[in-house]
């Protein structure tokens, strides 16, 4: 079955006509023409696929593309452009945050809804309470991080950058 | 133009003369900017949304015949184009530098997995669900093997690697101190985190396909192969790669099947592989069962070591995993005993996975080192630094460096090697044994036949074109950074292009040899236009010196951009030769992690590792030291979660998905130190630099493992080290 779903995708309005069963993946890579968000493994295993949605980071190989009628979509190409890179994506360049590249929109957008998650005091499963602020150790980066699979084990410099860009460091450009 | 080397003699450190400054460098990625938006385009991505569907369906037994597919029920199915069957399909995946096609014929099942059949459809959605419902019937031939250890298994015996040097019998008869152990290691895949993708179109004879491939020169020469046409009617694409670790050497069976559909279609087909099929389609690393022999004197020094292997693949598969390749050149020992074995059976294809024959001959050999160490009461770093040969020994040959010795030193001190407490499980924090280990590093260095264009445009800006691949190696930068440093030039001044076989054919990515190889390459062709530019001032190369594009020579200076008047163009040629033989070379390391053991649930947990390496002249220091926090970390996963589990009742990959197939995430991983060493060697290639992409694997995950006996006083001799094993040998609480 053929549906019509509107979309909001990284501010603009997409009208989508797609098969009821395009995953939200799907309809981003190859009806929008958004291929920065990557599939991996199209089970929610990997992580690639993160996007955010209504400011939570979710793997969109998980939820049909027709149950976000008017969500709000952000995909890597919403965060910046490789002119104007965002404070993380440009940290990931410097710290060699990745290196084929495939898992790397997922991290970053992970990464850009986690800080909000941490300033918001949403605790993890490394924190030592449940109540308070959220001090970004590196272990509170790397449990947060850690349903963004990187095989080529980027991990050092994901954390590394993600430190970077919480704590606001460089502010400049590449 | 064309500047030619075959490597019959070392070579003079040219880049250590030029003046840019550039070589060497932590310079960030220069596909960094496209990767971090996510334009960088990769294998499925070149559609414009018109192109079909295909799903490879895939075979449900572990040996016979497909006898039918119902493909009248299928192709009534909504959206469905066609059903592919073509006798050119890939039954396996093509080995690395195969060159030619692998074994075809999707009829005849050789392995649980098996693409027996492409559904080619409208949409993606239209696809998967006719693959899924298709309906196929067999003949089930009833003599499967699927458990490489099962005497059953046909067993074939390499004479070349069936070595006997000296007596080892009578060496581990006469030793003070002896090991004799086994050790197995599971099957692995590499999980690159792209999954094998195709896009294939034709126009008229000519076939292109964008995909995600390591070696493109041979890939070409394989797609043509299994079509049956000619290699100068295919063009192969693979500008961005997502990862490949050897699973991207060679051919895959989508490629092809994506290929034979579009012809038959007449518009292009894109072919993904689903996760589940990358675990059973692709290469898998072979599972390994290996006995190692050590004896000693009182001193600690070698006098035998033996290494008997048994590994596994489809039967007719040239590739067996070369688990002693570390061994014949890293420890002396005058007696020496090899075999080899390789059982035949009905399990997805082995082939190369990052490191092969080190990342798991190491695991066995560095453990056994670790037990004899113990043994003898001899700290396991001097053990090694006692045994370190002065040449080759098995074959009359010198090394052309060997930086062991200092790997080992350094690293001891940096990692504060010294306060380790040599009893087993004797620090303890809470319910935490803590402990420490170290293995050393080594992996065979490799030069192969690569070819790179160079074009200094009359703007003085440089654009570098070849066929080579950057999987996330760092070519793009490492290319830049080679041609920059040679004609004098900033790093935005030049391009470079790369995955395209309409450029030169470079070596690929594999083994290591990617940046030496097709760097070497960029090198010579940089060379001739340097002596371009000095013809033009009537001097001599060697009296050049060019930095940001200004040129002084004889006190004069010149602007290049001035100079020029025209486009100069040159391909570099680099062959191995001699050196490849007379003289042994190999780069080496030593690693060292602290480990947690719990006491209460024998989970693992690493705390730190530092890796020492010495690999030549360091091209990036920050992409190899990236790389090498690659090899280190896939020694994490080796070490304690990776493993293919297969059902031995057909032969199925239980666990072929990346929720129960435990490659090492985030918080797995400590922050890593991988530092290198100065050194230049010069019989590797005109840059004297070696390969870093496996050497930070090689020996790592041994590393872990001794730290888990220091720890706990738990030998764990069958990978990975789950909790389930270390919990058996830990004291009752």
């Amino acid at each position: 079955m053929t549906l019509k779903t509107p979309l909001h995708v990284n501010g603009e309005e997409r009208m989508l006509v797609a098969d009821s069963r395009t995953s939200l993946l799907d309809a981003l890579r190859h009806h929008l023409g958004l291929t920065g968000t990557k599939k991996g493994c199209d089970h929610g295993q990997c992580g690639a696929c993160t996007v955010i949605v209504n400011g939570r980071r979710i793997n969109s190989c998980l939820t049909l593309a027709c149950m976000h009628d008017g969500d709000e979509i952000t995909t890597i190409e919403g965060l910046g452009t490789p002119e104007a890179m965002s404070a993380l994506q440009s940290a990931f360049v410097r710290h060699d945050g990745f290196q084929c590249g495939y898992c790397t929109a997922g991290q970053i957008c992970s990464a850009t809804a986690m800080l909000e998650e941490a300033k918001a005091g949403w605790p993890s499963n490394v924190s030592e309470t449940l109540e308070g602020d959220v001090t970004l150790s590196d272990s509170e980066i790397s449990e947060r991080m850690s349903g963004n699979l990187c095989r080529c084990s980027a991990y050092p410099g994901i954390v590394n950058a993600i430190r970077e860009a919480a704590e606001g460091e460089h502010d400049e450009k590449l | 133009m064309t500047a030619h080397l075959k490597m019959n003699e070392s070579q003079p450190p040219v880049l250590d003369e030029m003046a840019q400054g550039v070589i060497g460098t932590p310079t960030p990625r220069r596909d960094g900017p496209l990767k971090v938006t996510g334009q960088a385009t990769y294998a499925a991505e070149v559609g414009d949304g018109t192109e079909a569907v295909g799903m490879l369906v895939r075979a449900t037994i572990a040996k016979g015949r497909v006898t039918s597919i119902d493909e009248t029920a299928t192709l009534a199915l909504p959206g469905v184009l066609t059903i592919i069957t073509d006798e050119r399909m890939l039954r396996n995946p093509a080995q690395g530098g195969a060159n030619e096609a692998p074994v075809q014929g999707p009829r005849d099942v050789a392995y649980f997995g098996q693409p027996i059949a492409l559904v080619v459809a409208e949409t993606f959605e239209h696809a998967r669900h006719a693959a899924q419902n298709i309906s196929v019937t067999y003949e089930i031939l009833p003599d499967a093997i699927t458990d490489f250890l099962d005497g059953d298994a046909p067993i074939e015996r390499p004479a070349a690697k069936q070595i006997e040097q000296g007596d080892i019998e009578s060496a581990m008869r006469d030793a003070a101190f002896s090991v004799d152990a086994t050790y197995t290691t599971p099957s692995q895949n590499s999980a690159a985190m792209e999954p094998h993708a195709s896009i294939a179109w034709w126009d008229g004879e000519k076939v292109t396909l964008h995909s995600s491939l390591q070696m493109l020169k041979f890939n070409r020469n394989e797609l043509a192969d299994s079509l049956g046409i000619d290699p100068e009617n295919v063009r192969v694409l693979a500008p961005y790669v997502g990862g490949g670790f050897g699973s991207k050497l060679g051919l895959a069976p989508e490629a092809v099947a994506a290929a034979l559909a579009a012809k038959e279609l007449g518009r292009p087909v894109r072919v993904v592989m689903t996760r589940p099929q990358v675990f059973e389609t692709t290469m898998r690393r072979s599972a390994t069962h290996q006995r190692l022999r050590l004896a000693a004197n009182e001193q600690g020094e070698l006098t035998a070591i033996g290494h008997d292997a048994l590994v596994s693949n489809l039967p007719g598969e040239a590739f067996s995993e070369p688990v002693a390749l570390a061994t014949h050149f890293l420890y002396a020992g005058k007696n020496r005993s090899y075999s080899h074995q390789i059982a035949r059976v009905n399990l997805t294809c082995a082939g190369s996975m990052r490191a092969p024959g080190e990342a798991v001959g190491m695991l066995a050999l560095e453990n056994a080192m670790d037990e004899l160490a113990h043994d003898a009461g001899i700290d396991p770093v001097e053990l090694r630094l006692r045994n370190i040969p002065e040449d080759h020994p098995e074959k009359d040959k010198k090394f052309s460096s060997h930086c062991l010795a200092d790997c080992l030193t350094t690293g001891a001190k940096r990692f504060g090697w010294e306060k380790r407490n040599p009893t087993p499980g004797a620090v303890r924090e809470g319910e935490w044994l803590i402990g420490v280990g170290m293995s050393s590093a080594a992996r065979g260095n490799i030069l192969h036949e690569a070819k790179a264009r160079v074009i200094l445009h009359s703007d003085a800006t440089v654009s570098v074109e070849t066929d080579m691949t950057d999987i996330g190696t760092g070519t793009y930068t490492i290319l830049a950074q080679i041609a920059g440093e040679m004609l004098g030039l900033p790093l935005d001044r030049i391009e470079v292009k790369l995955g395209d076989t309409d450029f030169p054919p470079a070596a690929g990515s594999g083994g290591s040899w990617g940046a030496g190889s097709t760097g070497s390459a960029v090198f010579l062709a940089c060379q001739t236009l340097r002596s371009e530019i000095a013809d033009l001032l009537g001097t001599d190369p060697a009296e050049l010196t060019i930095k940001d594009g200004s040129i002084i020579s004889g006190n004069v200076q010149h602007e290049l951009a001035q100079l020029l008047t025209r486009d100069l163009s040159a391909i570099g040629h680099i062959e191995p030769g001699k050196t490849s033989d007379e003289v042994e070379q190999a780069t080496f390391g030593a690693h060292f992690a602290e480990v947690a053991v719990n006491a209460v649930t024998g989970e693992t947990r690493v705390r730190r590792m530092l890796g020492v390496f010495s690999a030549g002249r360091i091209l990036n220091m920050q992409t190899a030291r990236s790389q090498c926090h690659g090899g280190m970390i896939f020694g994490i996963g080796s070490a304690l979660t990776e493993e293919l589990v297969h059902d031995l009742r057909d032969g199925h990959i239980v666990n072929h998905n990346l929720a129960e197939y435990h490659v090492p995430v985030n918080l797995d991983v400590p922050q890593i130190d991988a530092v290198f060493l100065e050194e230049r060697d010069s019989w590797a290639n005109p840059m004297q630099s070696k390969g870093v992409g496996e050497l930070g694997i090689s020996g790592a995950g041994a590393a872990i493992t001794n730290a888990i006996f220091n720890a706990t006083g738990v030998r764990v001799r069958d990978y990975p080290a789950t909790l389930d094993k270390v919990l058996k040998g830990l004291p009752e609480m």
